[in-house]
């Protein structure tokens, strides 16, 4: 009889075995992900954007700020691919340049603003009471203002400056992030997991961080991504009204600002900062609703 | 429906009270001095003094709020720095202008992004469909300022056919209100389409399909009038965001509205009038929202129940 178990027993682990391997994530990820073009198509876009960010300098054919007068607002040629501005800079370096200057300014409020979003959301949701009252109608109170005003109002406070446009963009970023953490949170608190890892001792920082925390990544990540390309205008806007860069700064919104007086004689100028605004926007876009389809198909 | 109407009111009196504080401190919070800022660096000590008089800074906080609070009320908002007016005469001429560009960019947005929405719906996964949503997410996408530019320098100085800016006439106001209205009707074409998307899948419509009805009725009278709720929704909330959208074209366009009195009274450190406008633009985000929360209880008796 305990032959027969045995026999049995070494039967079941062999079918065991012959289970095919439950499939990785990250392949499973990459897999669904890769099916939709568009936004396999704007990664690639946001990757060499970076890439320029980081390579700029280097790859440049001209210094960004170094002045030709004797090859002002020149159109596109084999020497100038994007042509020249008032004071005979190329117009290619100088937007190379502002990558660096545009994707920094947005990413870091981007980054700020998610990082105080999670941990105020995380907080009002777990400890619910006066705690929670009081952060979400903060948040009410920065949904009240639409977010381009809200930035300009923030901006009028602390006076213009790249700094000063990164902590506006970062203060109208917090709210969304919080309402989507605390709801996240709440939903999670209850479940079971969280109920035995609360029932072993586990402190509150633990259970905030290692339990909840982790369940709520995926939609931290398409809302970020999506964020992004808000903060991207949003920085540029305020560049563009004459709050953010200082117009000597290759920055994007701020050579749309100055090319604006020469568009008449030079839209050159205009033109390639622009679409250059607008490409990479769409991609962070494109590739948050790709992230959203992957990730949550029932968000979509 | 009253009752849960004076619900909604009562609860939006504490924002609007703690908005109307926050933007009172908002000259208090700048970093420095604000009446040294405004008197400018070469200013006497008088003229500092002066200065700080005329703002009323030299009071202690609590009555200048207590005066704040009763020219909120009664419509004393100071005087302007730049030009000597009130506040109020400042700020009267430039409504009109940005009213009627908000009322125009709406109208346009409106049609074309609903439009869009249904025929994306339709057509889902064709050719229509993927186009519709790339003009969509595209004007989501796009900044207004360089969509303004653009158009000046196609239509303005290109072909000559429209104004570079001002409002003498309607021809002038077609630019400034596509420029405005492209991001609402990027926004309104992919709602219209999920919610359509949404109510196509809806026991109702397959009923009227198995009822014989073309597809036309079973479209518009079925499945749009069901989404129509929540596209008013949408639609509604997004002119809040369009007014103070104006802030960009009217630069863009050297429109005189209150959207371009903002920015220069900010670069003028006119604060008196940044913190009537600022309060204006929050007001009238916050008395929208309201209205279509209530406009939704009265379409949607689930809401009130709720």
């Amino acid at each position: 009889m305990a032959e027969m178990k045995s026999t049995v027993n070494i039967q079941n682990f062999e079918n065991v075995e012959a289970l095919p391997k439950p499939k990785s994530k990250v392949k499973e990820f990459v897999k669904k992900f890769t099916k939709r073009k568009t936004a396999v198509i704007s990664f690639i876009f946001i990757v060499l954007l970076l890439l320029a960010a980081i390579l700029g300098p280097y790859i440049a054919p001209y210094d960004a700020s170094q002045a030709d007068y004797s090859n002002l607002l020149q159109g596109p040629s084999a020497a100038h691919i994007w042509g020249t501005d008032e004071f005979g800079r190329d117009v290619f370096s100088r937007l190379l340049a502002g990558t660096r200057l545009s994707l920094a300014s947005a990413l870091s409020a981007t980054i700020v603003g998610t990082a105080l979003g999670i941990l105020f959301g995380l907080i009002a949701g777990f400890y619910g009471g006066w705690i929670d009252s009081l952060i979400m109608r903060c948040c009410d109170i920065l949904f009240s203002f639409p977010d381009i005003l809200l930035a300009i109002a923030i901006v009028a406070i602390l006076g213009p400056g790249m700094i000063n446009v990164i902590i506006a963009v970062a203060v109208f970023t917090v709210p969304s992030f919080a309402r989507i953490m605390r709801s996240a949170t709440i939903s999670v608190k209850e479940s079971l997991y969280v109920e035995v890892a609360r029932s072993i001792g586990c402190k509150n920082w633990r259970i905030l961080w290692v339990h909840i925390f982790p369940g709520t990544i995926q939609s931290m990540i398409v809302n970020f991504t999506m964020r992004v390309g808000t903060a991207i205008l949003a920085a540029s806007s305020l560049s563009f009204l004459g709050f953010g860069a200082n117009v000597t700064e290759p920055d994007w919104g701020a050579m749309l600002s100055q090319g604006r007086n020469y568009l008449n004689t030079a839209p050159h100028i205009v033109l390639f900062p622009g679409i250059l605004i607008f490409l990479t926007v769409l991609a962070f876009n494109l590739l948050g609703d790709g992230l959203r389809d992957t990730l949550d198909p029932k968000m979509s | 429906m009253g009752r849960y109407a004076l619900k909604r009111i009562v609860s939006a009196i504490p924002l609007l009270i703690v908005i109307s504080f926050l933007i009172f401190m908002f000259i208090h919070l700048i970093p420095g001095d604000p009446a040294r800022l405004i008197a400018g660096k070469d200013a006497t000590k008088a003229d500092v003094e002066l200065v700080r008089e005329q703002l009323g800074l030299n009071e202690p906080l609590p009555i200048q709020y207590g005066k704040y609070m009763k020219g909120l009320v009664t419509g004393d908002l100071g005087y302007s720095i730049k030009n000597g007016k009130t506040v109020v005469e400042a700020i009267a001429p430039r409504f009109k202008p940005t009213i009627m560009l908000t009322i125009s960019s709406m109208i346009w947005a409106t049609i074309i992004g609903v439009s869009l929405g249904i025929i994306s719906a339709v057509m889902k996964g064709k050719a229509v469909d993927y186009i519709a949503m790339l003009i969509a997410i595209s004007g989501i996408s796009l900044p207004g300022f360089w969509l303004g530019l653009e158009l000046i320098q196609i239509f303005s100085v290109g072909l000559g056919w429209l104004p570079t800016g001002g409002l003498e006439s309607w021809q002038a106001y077609v630019l400034p209100s596509l420029t405005m209205g492209s991001g609402i009707m990027a926004i309104l074409a992919r709602f219209t389409r999920s919610s359509m998307l949404e109510s196509m899948r809806e026991d109702y419509v397959r009923t009227a399909r198995a009822k014989g009805l073309s597809e036309l009725p079973v479209v518009m009278r079925h499945a749009f009038k069901n989404s129509l709720i929540e596209i008013v929704t949408v639609g509604g909330l997004q002119i809040g965001g369009l007014l103070s959208g104006s802030v960009m074209v009217e630069t863009v366009f050297s429109i005189p509205g209150l959207g371009r009195l903002l920015v220069d009274s900010i670069k003028f450190r006119d604060y008196k009038v940044v913190q009537a406008l600022l309060l204006f633009f929050a007001l009238e985000y916050i008395v929208i929202n309201l209205i279509v929360d209530l406009l939704y209880g009265v379409i949607n008796p689930k809401v009130r129940y709720n």
